[in-house]
């Protein structure tokens, strides 16, 4: 029994964070946030770290990937949380296991290299308008047309979708409830159009993908053509994973910049951090941060393993996540004073990160209610 | 990250499953008479004090060997191992770990048997959460101290043949922390008088305890004179088994589940509200928070690293549990929660009432939660003390 990291994924996390600390600070990171429409991403340091095989990390090694688990993923993403690092990471490796996963071999030889070496960027397209994580809520038509299929529809709240060069798509092509199917769709293909909104969290690129008679060629689905809500499924359940991972270590960061900041504020003649109200909230994220961080562990852990209960662990671990990051983050906006209520302040940029993990591939009633329900309720 | 079972651990679990599939009746067939044959059964297995080093009667089970055991029972609803709770909880272990070779003989096999229940004298009516100030005072008067003064909240002090208590020795040490020495005190030495404390759920199990010129022997100080409070911390680190009560929990979420799904208001089953399914489920994951992240600590001492304040966490979702489930289950049963006796419309004779009574000795006992997030701002944020 080893509820922990090896000591290579231990080496990894401090290779991963010294990178970081030099490269993205967040004077730097908010200078890559901060550029209207810019990328998603500091495209040299992307370039780095999918050098440094960081972004192929858990892609297949037969396609250009390093082969590693998801676990060992894990621990990357808790990094790149921590110093809110821009980059297209979870789109990618979200698109990268779905061709993995359902891809046949001619697809995933054909995507996953690009990819896995960052020369591309991938990413999940799945809401839409309807706002919901159901298959009645895929409304984006695929008509077979001969050997083409012809997509229309609109996905919203894509992450990084003006970046992404290569959008896995989930369409319908009839009207019973699973009928829905994975598309490759790239960009440039005639009737596709990508652009961001604003976002709050200026660290996170979030936009749409308009697709109007966009025509792809029928080896361009993954798997079977209808019949893939299962796998639809699987693809948010890794993204609620992912997301929750990369919060553990954004949220623990926010945590310790305010507790810096206790520490060193003084008001009545004393350390702030003395007293029992600005320490106790303190240690109620304490608890909350290593609670989600337990479940997110065991979820990733079951996610790699196919484990029986890795639905309802992903769950657990989003719900809880989704329900106390945000209270973290405003709380320490709270505890900094007036200062945390600044743009030049950091703290403020934890808290906009909670509020886009929230409702991230579902929030807390969504996840709870799917903990009900595959609790026997 | 591995969650398999060795080999030979995988072999434990399997000894462990066949002597429960022997020996244990199964729920709803246990008899008194067939319980006192498994006690017995037990006992001979040295499955009680199982984490106890073998020479002293004890099972010399390592940590995981521990925690397989108590899955496997819990998965069958076992009762706990052994009868009696705080000589087995922390008793028991102090005396292993400071006891003289005389108290160790006279003290442990009766623990083990369960002969009789040992009581716990620490708290005083000005000393609760600030322990270390204590005053019961204690003078050394020949071979015996002398002892003067009052306990409170002292569990089944009125069931208890023997105490372990805390006094001072030392009234000018400079630390408080000092000067505070440990006994064990036979409960029938004249002098000392239990006074039973009605609580808010109508029952009593703590009492006040009185001392009036009660003579110890000095052959029952357990320790050096002053090393009370070393004593005491040891005995209450050997407590925070990192996974001990999550098992109590899954079993109380499976019986609100339950209690939801037949609980019709409104010509609803309450396990169809919304809001119902949504504490539960939160409820539920807490409680697999607290499962998993006792494993977390597992692994660190199975690593030989030493279990630091971090098993605070876990005490503080206990006691959020302990008060939220009572809570959750008054509120699925709606007006008849205001019920506590024996007629058709209260349910259960009123047994989640009490239950949502009870959650004091549990969330104040050990430490109140506003005391637990004091020793994780302080000893895992480093937080100034105040």
């Amino acid at each position: 029994m080893n509820f922990g990291f090896s000591e290579e994924q231990e080496l990894l996390r401090a290779e991963v964070r010294k990178f970081l600390d030099q490269n993205a600070s967040l004077e730097r990171v908010r200078e890559i946030a901060e550029q209207e429409d810019g990328p998603s991403t500091d495209p040299a340091l992307w370039a780095r770290m999918a050098e440094l095989g960081w972004v192929g990390l858990a892609m297949p090694e037969a396609h250009g990937g390093v082969g590693l688990d998801l676990e060992t993923l894990l621990v990357v993403l808790e990094e790149t949380g921590r110093s809110l690092f821009p980059s297209p990471l979870i789109s990618t490796v979200i698109a990268a296991k779905a061709i993995e996963r359902f891809g046949s071999e001619a697809q995933q030889a054909r995507w996953i290299p690009s990819l896995a070496d960052g020369s591309k960027v991938g990413t999940f397209a799945f809401l839409e308008r309807t706002d919901s994580f159901t298959p009645g809520g895929v409304e984006t038509l695929a008509k077979p047309d001969g050997d083409e299929l012809v997509l229309s529809g609109e996905k919203l709240f894509v992450t990084d979708a003006a970046a992404a060069d290569l959008f896995v798509v989930a369409v319908r092509s009839g009207s019973d409830a699973d009928s829905i199917s994975l598309v490759v769709v790239e960009k440039g293909t005639k009737g596709v159009e990508a652009s961001n909104f604003a976002a709050m969290d200026l660290t996170k690129r979030i936009g749409k993908l308009t697709l109007e008679e966009a025509r792809v060629d029928a080896d361009c689905v993954l798997g079977k053509q209808g019949g893939s809500w299962e796998a639809a499924q699987w693809l948010l359940d890794l993204g609620a994973a992912l997301v929750t991972a990369e919060a553990v270590g954004s949220a623990e960061a926010a945590l310790n910049i305010t507790t810096e900041f206790a520490k060193e504020r003084v008001q009545f003649d004393e350390q702030i951090g003395k007293f029992q109200g600005v320490k106790h909230p303190l240690a109620e994220i304490y608890v909350d941060v290593e609670s989600f961080r337990s479940l997110v562990y065991y979820a990733v852990w079951a996610l790699d393993q196919d484990a029986e209960d890795a639905r309802i662990a992903v769950s657990r671990a989003k719900a809880y996540c989704a329900d106390t990051f945000p209270d973290a983050g405003i709380m320490g906006v709270q505890l900094h004073g007036g200062v945390g209520y600044t743009w030049e302040y950091d703290i403020q940029l934890y808290l906009k990160r909670s509020k886009w993990v929230r409702p991230m591939f579902g929030d807390a009633d969504y996840h709870y209610a799917r903990v009900a329900q595959l609790g026997g309720l | 990250m591995d969650f398999q079972l060795s080999e030979q651990e995988e072999s434990f679990r399997q000894e462990v499953v066949s002597f429960l599939d022997e020996n244990l009746p199964e729920d709803g067939q246990r008899t008194p008479e067939s319980m006192a044959d498994w006690s017995t059964k037990i006992r001979e297995k040295r499955w009680v004090g199982f984490s106890w080093p073998e020479n002293v009667g004890g099972g010399g089970g390592s940590i995981m060997e521990q925690v397989i055991l108590k899955d496997e029972m819990a998965k069958r609803k076992a009762p706990s191992l052994g009868s009696c709770f705080m000589g087995l909880a922390w008793v028991g272990p102090s005396i292993i770990q400071y006891g003289t070779e005389e108290q160790k003989q006279k003290y442990i096999p009766d623990i083990l048997d369960g002969k009789y229940q040992w009581c716990t004298g620490y708290s005083e009516p000005d000393s609760g959460s600030d322990l270390a100030s204590l005053k019961c005072k204690s003078e050394r008067d020949g071979d015996d101290y002398v002892v003067n003064g009052q306990k409170i909240w002292t569990s089944i002090a009125m069931w208890s043949k023997m105490m372990i208590l805390l006094v001072r020795t030392d009234q000018a040490s400079e630390s408080k922390h000092d000067g505070i020495t440990c006994l064990l005190v036979e409960m029938d030495t004249p002098g000392i008088e239990v006074r039973p404390i009605k609580n808010m759920s109508g029952g009593a199990m703590f009492a006040e305890v009185f001392f009036d010129n009660v003579r110890v022997p000095v052959a029952n100080r357990l320790g050096a004179e002053g090393e009370g409070w070393k004593v005491t911390i040891s005995a209450l680190a050997s407590e925070r088994s990192s996974i001990a009560e999550v098992h109590g929990l899954i079993r109380k979420i499976g019986e609100v589940k339950e209690l939801a799904r037949e609980t019709v208001r409104g010509g609803r089953a309450m396990s169809d509200d919304p809001g119902i399914r949504r504490r539960i489920a939160q409820a539920e994951t807490k409680i697999e928070a607290m499962r998993l992240n006792g494993m977390r600590f597992l692994t660190k001492q199975l690593k030989g690293e030493p279990l630091g304040s971090e098993t605070s966490i876990n005490k503080l979702h206990r006691a959020s549990l302990e008060i939220g489930l009572g809570e959750l289950a008054l509120e699925i049963l709606g007006s008849s929660a205001t019920l506590m006796g024996s007629e058709e419309e209260s349910v259960d004779g009123g047994a989640w009432a009490r239950f949502a009574l009870n959650w004091p000795e549990v969330v104040i006992g050990g430490g109140t939660p506003n005391i637990q997030k004091n020793i994780i701002a302080e000893r895992m944020l480093g937080l100034p003390k105040d």
